[in-house]
Protein backbone atom coordinates (compact mmCIF):
# COMPACT_ATOMS: atom_id res chain seq x y z
CA UNK A 1 0.00 0.00 0.00
CA UNK A 2 1.23 3.48 -0.85
CA UNK A 3 1.53 5.63 2.27
CA UNK A 4 2.89 8.72 0.57
CA UNK A 5 2.82 9.71 -3.03
CA UNK A 6 4.48 12.82 -4.37
CA UNK A 7 4.48 13.75 -8.02
CA UNK A 8 5.87 16.68 -9.96
CA UNK A 9 6.35 18.72 -6.82
CA UNK A 10 7.94 22.16 -7.23
CA UNK A 11 8.78 24.86 -4.76
CA UNK A 12 10.55 28.20 -5.10
CA UNK A 13 11.69 30.77 -2.60
CA UNK A 14 11.37 33.91 -4.69
CA UNK A 15 13.64 33.42 -7.69
CA UNK A 16 15.34 30.38 -6.22
CA UNK A 17 13.91 27.05 -7.35
CA UNK A 18 14.47 24.74 -4.39
CA UNK A 19 12.49 21.75 -5.60
CA UNK A 20 12.09 20.90 -9.27
CA UNK A 21 9.60 18.30 -10.40
CA UNK A 22 10.07 15.86 -7.52
CA UNK A 23 8.27 12.51 -7.68
CA UNK A 24 8.51 9.66 -5.20
CA UNK A 25 6.41 7.07 -3.41
CA UNK A 26 6.75 5.52 0.02
CA UNK A 27 5.22 2.10 0.59
CA UNK A 28 3.86 0.90 3.92
CA UNK A 29 6.64 -0.42 6.15
CA UNK A 30 9.34 1.03 3.94
CA UNK A 31 12.30 2.99 5.30
CA UNK A 32 13.40 5.65 2.83
CA UNK A 33 16.52 7.75 3.31
CA UNK A 34 17.06 11.02 1.53
CA UNK A 35 20.69 11.99 1.13
CA UNK A 36 22.46 14.84 -0.59
CA UNK A 37 24.63 17.89 0.01
CA UNK A 38 23.40 20.93 1.96
CA UNK A 39 21.11 23.10 -0.09
CA UNK A 40 20.03 20.18 -2.25
CA UNK A 41 16.40 20.66 -1.17
CA UNK A 42 16.00 17.55 0.97
CA UNK A 43 14.86 19.40 4.09
CA UNK A 44 12.51 21.56 2.01
CA UNK A 45 11.05 18.39 0.53
CA UNK A 46 10.34 17.11 4.04
CA UNK A 47 8.90 20.46 5.08
CA UNK A 48 6.59 20.49 2.05
CA UNK A 49 5.47 16.94 2.77
CA UNK A 50 4.63 17.94 6.35
CA UNK A 51 3.05 21.27 5.40
CA UNK A 52 5.61 23.40 7.21
CA UNK A 53 6.20 24.90 3.78
CA UNK A 54 3.65 25.38 1.03
CA UNK A 55 4.46 23.76 -2.26
CA UNK A 56 3.87 25.71 -5.46
CA UNK A 57 2.70 22.92 -7.70
CA UNK A 58 2.44 19.16 -7.97
CA UNK A 59 0.61 16.50 -6.00
CA UNK A 60 1.08 15.19 -2.48
CA UNK A 61 -1.25 12.52 -1.16
CA UNK A 62 -1.29 10.28 1.88
CA UNK A 63 -2.97 6.88 1.53
CA UNK A 64 -4.95 8.23 -1.39
CA UNK A 65 -6.13 11.36 0.44
CA UNK A 66 -5.04 14.41 -1.52
CA UNK A 67 -3.24 17.12 0.43
CA UNK A 68 -2.32 19.25 -2.57
CA UNK A 69 -3.13 18.74 -6.22
CA UNK A 70 -1.79 20.98 -8.99
CA UNK A 71 -0.83 23.59 -6.43
CA UNK A 72 -4.26 23.68 -4.75
CA UNK A 73 -4.55 22.52 -1.15
CA UNK A 74 -7.55 20.53 0.04
CA UNK A 75 -10.02 22.08 2.47
CA UNK A 76 -9.29 22.49 6.17
CA UNK A 77 -11.21 19.42 7.30
CA UNK A 78 -9.40 17.16 4.85
CA UNK A 79 -6.01 18.63 5.78
CA UNK A 80 -6.76 18.09 9.46
CA UNK A 81 -7.35 14.38 8.83
CA UNK A 82 -4.25 14.06 6.63
CA UNK A 83 -2.08 15.70 9.29
CA UNK A 84 -2.91 12.85 11.66
CA UNK A 85 -1.21 10.44 9.28
CA UNK A 86 2.33 11.77 9.68
CA UNK A 87 4.74 12.78 12.40
CA UNK A 88 8.02 14.67 12.27
CA UNK A 89 11.17 14.50 14.37
CA UNK A 90 13.09 17.77 14.17
CA UNK A 91 16.81 18.31 14.04
CA UNK A 92 16.59 20.57 17.11
CA UNK A 93 14.04 18.38 18.95
CA UNK A 94 11.72 21.35 19.64
CA UNK A 95 10.46 19.87 22.87
CA UNK A 96 8.20 22.04 25.00
CA UNK A 97 10.63 23.28 27.68
CA UNK A 98 7.94 24.20 30.22
CA UNK A 99 6.41 20.72 30.25
CA UNK A 100 7.70 17.60 31.95
CA UNK A 101 9.00 14.79 29.72
CA UNK A 102 5.80 12.79 30.22
CA UNK A 103 3.63 15.80 29.45
CA UNK A 104 5.62 16.49 26.30
CA UNK A 105 4.52 13.04 25.16
CA UNK A 106 0.91 13.16 26.40
CA UNK A 107 -0.04 16.77 25.64
CA UNK A 108 -0.93 16.27 21.97
CA UNK A 109 -2.87 12.99 22.42
CA UNK A 110 -4.92 14.65 25.20
CA UNK A 111 -5.38 18.09 23.60
CA UNK A 112 -5.59 17.14 19.95
CA UNK A 113 -6.99 13.60 19.86
CA UNK A 114 -9.04 13.89 23.05
CA UNK A 115 -7.49 10.81 24.65
CA UNK A 116 -8.28 10.42 28.34
CA UNK A 117 -5.46 11.64 30.57
CA UNK A 118 -4.90 8.35 32.43
CA UNK A 119 -4.86 6.41 29.17
CA UNK A 120 -2.48 8.89 27.52
CA UNK A 121 -0.14 8.74 30.50
CA UNK A 122 -0.12 4.95 30.56
CA UNK A 123 0.76 4.87 26.89
CA UNK A 124 3.23 7.71 27.30
CA UNK A 125 5.05 5.76 30.00
CA UNK A 126 5.19 2.71 27.75
CA UNK A 127 6.75 4.81 24.98
CA UNK A 128 9.28 6.34 27.38
CA UNK A 129 10.06 2.84 28.63
CA UNK A 130 10.73 1.79 25.05
CA UNK A 131 13.09 4.78 24.66
CA UNK A 132 14.84 3.88 27.91
CA UNK A 133 13.67 7.08 29.57
CA UNK A 134 10.97 5.94 32.00
CA UNK A 135 13.01 7.29 34.93
CA UNK A 136 13.03 10.75 33.33
CA UNK A 137 9.23 11.08 33.08
CA UNK A 138 9.06 13.83 35.69
CA UNK A 139 12.20 15.67 34.54
CA UNK A 140 12.21 18.69 32.23
CA UNK A 141 13.87 18.86 28.79
CA UNK A 142 16.64 21.18 30.06
CA UNK A 143 17.77 18.43 32.44
CA UNK A 144 18.33 15.91 29.62
CA UNK A 145 21.20 15.35 27.20
CA UNK A 146 20.66 16.04 23.51
CA UNK A 147 20.34 12.35 22.75
CA UNK A 148 17.76 11.90 25.50
CA UNK A 149 15.82 14.92 24.28
CA UNK A 150 15.75 13.53 20.77
CA UNK A 151 14.45 10.20 22.09
CA UNK A 152 11.68 12.08 23.91
CA UNK A 153 10.78 13.86 20.69
CA UNK A 154 10.56 10.49 18.93
CA UNK A 155 8.27 9.24 21.71
CA UNK A 156 6.20 12.42 21.37
CA UNK A 157 5.78 11.79 17.64
CA UNK A 158 4.94 8.10 18.15
CA UNK A 159 2.27 8.95 20.74
CA UNK A 160 0.16 10.32 17.89
CA UNK A 161 0.30 6.95 16.07
CA UNK A 162 1.42 8.31 12.72
CA UNK A 163 1.33 6.07 9.66
CA UNK A 164 4.60 7.55 8.52
CA UNK A 165 7.31 9.23 10.56
CA UNK A 166 9.64 11.83 9.03
CA UNK A 167 13.08 12.58 10.47
CA UNK A 168 14.82 15.82 9.54
CA UNK A 169 18.52 15.18 10.18
CA UNK A 170 17.77 13.68 13.60
CA UNK A 171 21.40 13.40 14.66
CA UNK A 172 22.86 16.61 13.19
CA UNK A 173 22.45 18.64 16.40
CA UNK A 174 24.01 15.91 18.55
CA UNK A 175 27.54 15.26 19.73
CA UNK A 176 29.03 12.40 17.69
CA UNK A 177 28.99 10.04 20.67
CA UNK A 178 25.26 10.58 21.11
CA UNK A 179 24.20 9.83 17.52
CA UNK A 180 24.42 6.08 18.16
CA UNK A 181 21.54 6.01 20.62
CA UNK A 182 19.23 7.73 18.13
CA UNK A 183 20.25 5.50 15.24
CA UNK A 184 19.61 2.49 17.47
CA UNK A 185 16.08 3.69 18.23
CA UNK A 186 15.38 4.22 14.52
CA UNK A 187 16.67 0.73 13.74
CA UNK A 188 14.32 -0.72 16.33
CA UNK A 189 11.42 1.19 14.81
CA UNK A 190 12.40 -0.21 11.41
CA UNK A 191 12.29 -3.71 12.90
CA UNK A 192 8.71 -2.96 14.06
CA UNK A 193 7.89 -2.12 10.44
CA UNK A 194 7.39 1.58 11.08
CA UNK A 195 7.19 3.52 7.82
CA UNK A 196 9.91 6.18 7.92
CA UNK A 197 11.41 8.86 5.71
CA UNK A 198 14.79 10.03 6.97
CA UNK A 199 16.85 12.97 5.81
CA UNK A 200 20.35 12.09 6.97
CA UNK A 201 24.06 12.61 6.55
CA UNK A 202 24.86 9.22 8.11
CA UNK A 203 25.66 7.17 4.99
CA UNK A 204 26.55 3.92 6.74
CA UNK A 205 23.37 4.15 8.75
CA UNK A 206 21.30 4.98 5.65
CA UNK A 207 22.61 1.89 3.89
CA UNK A 208 22.07 -0.29 6.92
CA UNK A 209 18.58 0.77 7.95
CA UNK A 210 16.84 1.85 4.78
CA UNK A 211 15.19 -0.13 2.02
CA UNK A 212 15.32 2.71 -0.43
CA UNK A 213 17.66 5.67 -0.88
CA UNK A 214 17.00 8.92 -2.72
CA UNK A 215 19.92 11.14 -3.68
CA UNK A 216 19.07 14.79 -4.22
CA UNK A 217 21.15 17.57 -5.66
CA UNK A 218 20.20 21.06 -6.80
CA UNK A 219 16.50 20.51 -6.14
CA UNK A 220 16.14 17.36 -8.23
CA UNK A 221 16.27 13.65 -7.51
CA UNK A 222 19.50 12.59 -9.21
CA UNK A 223 19.39 8.92 -8.34
CA UNK A 224 17.16 6.56 -6.40
CA UNK A 225 16.84 2.86 -5.77
CA UNK A 226 17.54 0.01 -3.37
CA UNK A 227 19.75 1.24 -0.54
CA UNK A 228 22.63 -1.21 -1.08
CA UNK A 229 22.69 -0.60 -4.78
CA UNK A 230 22.54 3.20 -4.64
CA UNK A 231 25.22 3.58 -1.97
CA UNK A 232 27.51 0.69 -2.98
CA UNK A 233 27.39 1.15 -6.73
CA UNK A 234 26.28 4.68 -7.64
CA UNK A 235 25.52 5.24 -11.31
CA UNK A 236 25.93 9.00 -11.61
CA UNK A 237 29.18 10.91 -11.29
CA UNK A 238 27.51 13.38 -8.95
CA UNK A 239 26.56 10.69 -6.43
CA UNK A 240 29.99 9.05 -6.73
CA UNK A 241 31.63 12.39 -5.90
CA UNK A 242 29.26 12.94 -3.00
CA UNK A 243 29.79 9.49 -1.51
CA UNK A 244 33.56 9.67 -1.88
CA UNK A 245 33.58 12.46 0.72
CA UNK A 246 32.14 10.05 3.27
CA UNK A 247 34.25 6.99 2.60
CA UNK A 248 37.46 9.02 2.42
CA UNK B 1 16.53 94.55 45.80
CA UNK B 2 16.80 90.87 45.19
CA UNK B 3 19.38 90.17 47.88
CA UNK B 4 17.34 91.64 50.64
CA UNK B 5 14.23 89.85 49.40
CA UNK B 6 16.09 86.56 49.37
CA UNK B 7 17.31 87.07 52.89
CA UNK B 8 13.87 87.75 54.27
CA UNK B 9 12.48 84.62 52.69
CA UNK B 10 15.29 82.58 54.13
CA UNK B 11 14.69 83.85 57.63
CA UNK B 12 10.96 83.25 57.38
CA UNK B 13 11.45 79.75 56.09
CA UNK B 14 13.87 78.92 58.85
CA UNK B 15 11.64 80.21 61.54
CA UNK B 16 8.40 78.77 60.32
CA UNK B 17 9.69 75.41 59.24
CA UNK B 18 11.77 74.39 62.20
CA UNK B 19 8.93 75.22 64.56
CA UNK B 20 6.30 73.24 62.68
CA UNK B 21 8.69 70.43 62.12
CA UNK B 22 9.06 69.85 65.84
CA UNK B 23 5.38 70.32 66.59
CA UNK B 24 4.33 67.76 64.03
CA UNK B 25 6.86 65.13 65.05
CA UNK B 26 5.88 65.30 68.65
CA UNK B 27 2.13 65.36 68.54
CA UNK B 28 0.63 64.57 65.19
CA UNK B 29 2.66 61.78 63.66
CA UNK B 30 0.23 58.98 64.52
CA UNK B 31 -2.56 61.12 63.08
CA UNK B 32 -0.70 61.65 59.83
CA UNK B 33 -0.01 57.96 59.46
CA UNK B 34 -3.64 57.21 60.09
CA UNK B 35 -4.82 59.70 57.47
CA UNK B 36 -2.26 58.49 54.92
CA UNK B 37 -3.21 54.91 55.76
CA UNK B 38 -6.82 55.71 54.87
CA UNK B 39 -5.64 57.20 51.56
CA UNK B 40 -3.52 54.11 51.00
CA UNK B 41 -6.70 52.06 50.54
CA UNK B 42 -7.53 54.11 47.44
CA UNK B 43 -3.92 53.93 46.24
CA UNK B 44 -3.96 50.13 46.49
CA UNK B 45 -7.34 50.03 44.77
CA UNK B 46 -6.00 52.04 41.83
CA UNK B 47 -2.94 49.76 41.68
CA UNK B 48 -4.85 46.46 41.76
CA UNK B 49 -7.69 47.51 39.44
CA UNK B 50 -5.22 48.90 36.91
CA UNK B 51 -3.17 45.70 36.88
CA UNK B 52 -6.17 43.35 36.82
CA UNK B 53 -7.71 45.19 33.87
CA UNK B 54 -4.65 46.30 31.88
CA UNK B 55 -2.77 42.99 31.91
CA UNK B 56 -5.47 41.15 29.89
CA UNK B 57 -6.31 44.24 27.81
CA UNK B 58 -2.63 44.51 26.89
CA UNK B 59 -2.76 41.00 25.48
CA UNK B 60 -5.76 41.88 23.29
CA UNK B 61 -3.94 44.98 22.03
CA UNK B 62 -0.79 42.93 21.39
CA UNK B 63 -2.86 40.59 19.18
CA UNK B 64 -4.16 43.61 17.28
CA UNK B 65 -0.64 44.94 16.91
CA UNK B 66 0.57 41.60 15.50
CA UNK B 67 -2.54 41.05 13.40
CA UNK B 68 -2.31 40.48 9.66
CA UNK B 69 -5.27 42.83 9.23
CA UNK B 70 -3.65 46.13 8.16
CA UNK B 71 -6.42 48.33 9.61
CA UNK B 72 -6.32 46.65 13.02
CA UNK B 73 -2.55 46.76 12.99
CA UNK B 74 -2.44 50.48 12.14
CA UNK B 75 -5.10 51.42 14.70
CA UNK B 76 -3.35 49.60 17.56
CA UNK B 77 0.00 51.00 16.49
CA UNK B 78 -1.31 54.57 16.62
CA UNK B 79 -3.04 53.87 19.93
CA UNK B 80 0.18 52.58 21.50
CA UNK B 81 2.13 55.47 20.05
CA UNK B 82 -0.20 58.06 21.59
CA UNK B 83 -0.39 56.32 24.96
CA UNK B 84 3.37 56.08 25.21
CA UNK B 85 4.08 59.43 23.61
CA UNK B 86 2.00 61.69 25.88
CA UNK B 87 2.11 62.15 29.67
CA UNK B 88 -0.14 59.98 31.80
CA UNK B 89 -1.16 63.06 33.77
CA UNK B 90 -2.39 64.75 30.61
CA UNK B 91 -4.32 61.60 29.65
CA UNK B 92 -5.84 61.58 33.11
CA UNK B 93 -7.02 65.17 32.74
CA UNK B 94 -8.46 64.44 29.30
CA UNK B 95 -10.40 61.42 30.58
CA UNK B 96 -11.72 63.36 33.58
CA UNK B 97 -12.48 66.76 32.04
CA UNK B 98 -13.00 65.61 28.43
CA UNK B 99 -16.69 64.65 28.83
CA UNK B 100 -17.40 68.17 30.04
CA UNK B 101 -15.05 70.18 27.85
CA UNK B 102 -15.75 68.26 24.66
CA UNK B 103 -19.38 67.13 25.02
CA UNK B 104 -20.65 69.57 27.63
CA UNK B 105 -21.67 66.80 30.02
CA UNK B 106 -21.84 67.58 33.72
CA UNK B 107 -19.27 65.54 35.62
CA UNK B 108 -19.71 64.70 39.26
CA UNK B 109 -16.91 64.13 41.73
CA UNK B 110 -18.00 60.47 41.72
CA UNK B 111 -16.42 60.26 38.28
CA UNK B 112 -12.94 60.98 39.65
CA UNK B 113 -12.10 57.43 40.64
CA UNK B 114 -13.51 55.74 37.49
CA UNK B 115 -11.71 58.35 35.37
CA UNK B 116 -8.45 57.47 37.10
CA UNK B 117 -8.95 53.77 36.46
CA UNK B 118 -9.87 54.33 32.81
CA UNK B 119 -6.82 56.54 32.17
CA UNK B 120 -4.45 54.19 33.98
CA UNK B 121 -5.80 51.04 32.34
CA UNK B 122 -5.66 52.35 28.76
CA UNK B 123 -2.18 53.75 29.38
CA UNK B 124 -0.69 50.69 31.05
CA UNK B 125 -2.34 48.31 28.58
CA UNK B 126 -0.33 49.98 25.81
CA UNK B 127 2.92 49.30 27.64
CA UNK B 128 1.92 45.73 28.47
CA UNK B 129 0.95 45.16 24.83
CA UNK B 130 4.47 46.00 23.71
CA UNK B 131 5.98 43.83 26.43
CA UNK B 132 3.82 40.88 25.37
CA UNK B 133 4.65 41.46 21.71
CA UNK B 134 8.35 41.36 22.53
CA UNK B 135 7.82 38.12 24.47
CA UNK B 136 5.75 36.47 21.77
CA UNK B 137 8.15 37.46 19.00
CA UNK B 138 11.08 36.08 20.98
CA UNK B 139 9.57 32.58 20.87
CA UNK B 140 11.47 30.10 18.71
CA UNK B 141 9.84 29.19 15.42
CA UNK B 142 10.40 25.53 16.29
CA UNK B 143 7.83 25.71 19.08
CA UNK B 144 5.14 26.73 16.59
CA UNK B 145 6.28 24.11 14.10
CA UNK B 146 6.27 21.31 16.69
CA UNK B 147 2.75 22.35 17.74
CA UNK B 148 1.63 22.50 14.12
CA UNK B 149 2.97 19.03 13.32
CA UNK B 150 1.25 17.59 16.40
CA UNK B 151 -2.03 19.09 15.22
CA UNK B 152 -2.57 21.79 17.86
CA UNK B 153 -5.09 24.43 16.83
CA UNK B 154 -3.87 28.04 16.78
CA UNK B 155 -5.68 28.80 20.01
CA UNK B 156 -4.31 25.75 21.80
CA UNK B 157 -0.82 26.47 20.52
CA UNK B 158 -0.99 29.90 22.10
CA UNK B 159 -2.69 28.95 25.34
CA UNK B 160 -0.73 25.79 26.12
CA UNK B 161 2.65 26.32 24.49
CA UNK B 162 3.42 29.94 23.67
CA UNK B 163 1.73 31.89 26.48
CA UNK B 164 3.25 30.01 29.46
CA UNK B 165 6.76 30.42 28.04
CA UNK B 166 6.17 34.01 26.98
CA UNK B 167 4.85 34.89 30.44
CA UNK B 168 8.05 33.70 32.09
CA UNK B 169 10.12 35.78 29.71
CA UNK B 170 8.17 39.01 30.27
CA UNK B 171 7.88 38.75 34.06
CA UNK B 172 10.90 41.00 34.79
CA UNK B 173 9.44 43.69 32.50
CA UNK B 174 6.02 43.33 34.15
CA UNK B 175 7.69 43.80 37.55
CA UNK B 176 9.21 47.02 36.28
CA UNK B 177 5.86 48.33 35.14
CA UNK B 178 4.15 47.31 38.39
CA UNK B 179 6.72 49.25 40.39
CA UNK B 180 6.30 52.30 38.18
CA UNK B 181 2.54 51.96 38.58
CA UNK B 182 2.80 52.15 42.39
CA UNK B 183 4.46 55.53 42.05
CA UNK B 184 2.20 56.67 39.19
CA UNK B 185 -0.88 56.28 41.40
CA UNK B 186 0.18 59.62 42.92
CA UNK B 187 -0.78 61.31 39.63
CA UNK B 188 -4.41 60.87 40.63
CA UNK B 189 -3.88 63.89 42.86
CA UNK B 190 -4.14 65.98 39.66
CA UNK B 191 -7.91 65.40 39.67
CA UNK B 192 -8.18 65.41 43.47
CA UNK B 193 -8.81 61.70 43.98
CA UNK B 194 -8.33 61.21 47.71
CA UNK B 195 -5.54 58.70 47.42
CA UNK B 196 -2.56 58.72 49.74
CA UNK B 197 -0.46 61.33 47.98
CA UNK B 198 -3.32 63.80 47.64
CA UNK B 199 -3.86 63.57 51.41
CA UNK B 200 -0.14 63.95 52.11
CA UNK B 201 -0.06 67.03 49.94
CA UNK B 202 -3.05 68.55 51.74
CA UNK B 203 -1.61 67.99 55.19
CA UNK B 204 1.78 69.26 54.08
CA UNK B 205 0.39 72.55 52.83
CA UNK B 206 -1.96 72.96 55.80
CA UNK B 207 0.84 72.43 58.31
CA UNK B 208 3.71 73.80 56.15
CA UNK B 209 5.68 70.67 56.90
CA UNK B 210 7.86 68.17 55.05
CA UNK B 211 6.84 65.34 57.37
CA UNK B 212 3.75 64.23 55.41
CA UNK B 213 5.89 63.95 52.27
CA UNK B 214 8.47 61.90 54.14
CA UNK B 215 5.71 59.66 55.45
CA UNK B 216 4.28 59.32 51.92
CA UNK B 217 7.73 58.36 50.60
CA UNK B 218 7.95 55.68 53.28
CA UNK B 219 4.50 54.35 52.34
CA UNK B 220 5.45 54.13 48.65
CA UNK B 221 8.72 52.48 49.46
CA UNK B 222 7.10 49.82 51.63
CA UNK B 223 4.39 49.22 49.01
CA UNK B 224 7.00 48.74 46.32
CA UNK B 225 9.06 46.52 48.56
CA UNK B 226 6.04 44.23 48.91
CA UNK B 227 5.37 44.34 45.14
CA UNK B 228 8.99 43.50 44.31
CA UNK B 229 8.97 40.68 46.85
CA UNK B 230 5.75 39.21 45.45
CA UNK B 231 7.02 39.40 41.87
CA UNK B 232 10.27 37.73 42.87
CA UNK B 233 8.27 34.87 44.36
CA UNK B 234 6.30 34.51 41.12
CA UNK B 235 9.51 34.56 39.06
CA UNK B 236 10.97 31.85 41.29
CA UNK B 237 7.92 29.70 40.63
CA UNK B 238 8.87 29.67 36.96
CA UNK B 239 12.45 28.68 37.70
CA UNK B 240 11.71 24.98 37.35
CA UNK B 241 12.72 25.01 33.70
CA UNK B 242 15.03 26.79 31.30
CA UNK B 243 14.27 27.30 27.66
Amino acid sequence: MKILEISNLSKSFGELEVLKDISLTVEKGQVVSIIGPSGSGKSTLLRCATMLEKADSGVISYEGSVMIKDGVYSDKAAIKEIKKKFGLVFQNFNLFPHMSILRNVTEAPIQVLGVEKSKAEKEGMELLEKMGLADKAKAYPCQLSGGQQQRVSIARALAMHPDVLFFDEPTSALDPELTGEILKVIKELAKDKMTMVIVTHEMIFAREVSDYVIFMNGGVIVEQGEAEQVINSPKTERLKAFLSKFTA
Amino acid sequence: MPELFGATVLIRLNKGNSMNFLVITAQQLPGIFKQLGAGMVTTVEIFILTLVLSLPLGLVIAFGRMSKNPVLKAVTKIYISIMRGTPLMLQLLVVYFGPNLIFGLTISSNYRFPATIIAFVVNYAAYFAEIYRGGIESMEKGQYEAAQILGFSRTKTFVRIIFPQMFKRVLPSITNEAITLVKDTSLAFAISVTEMFTIAQRIASAKSSMIPYAAAALFYYIFNYVVAFAMERIEKKFDYYKS
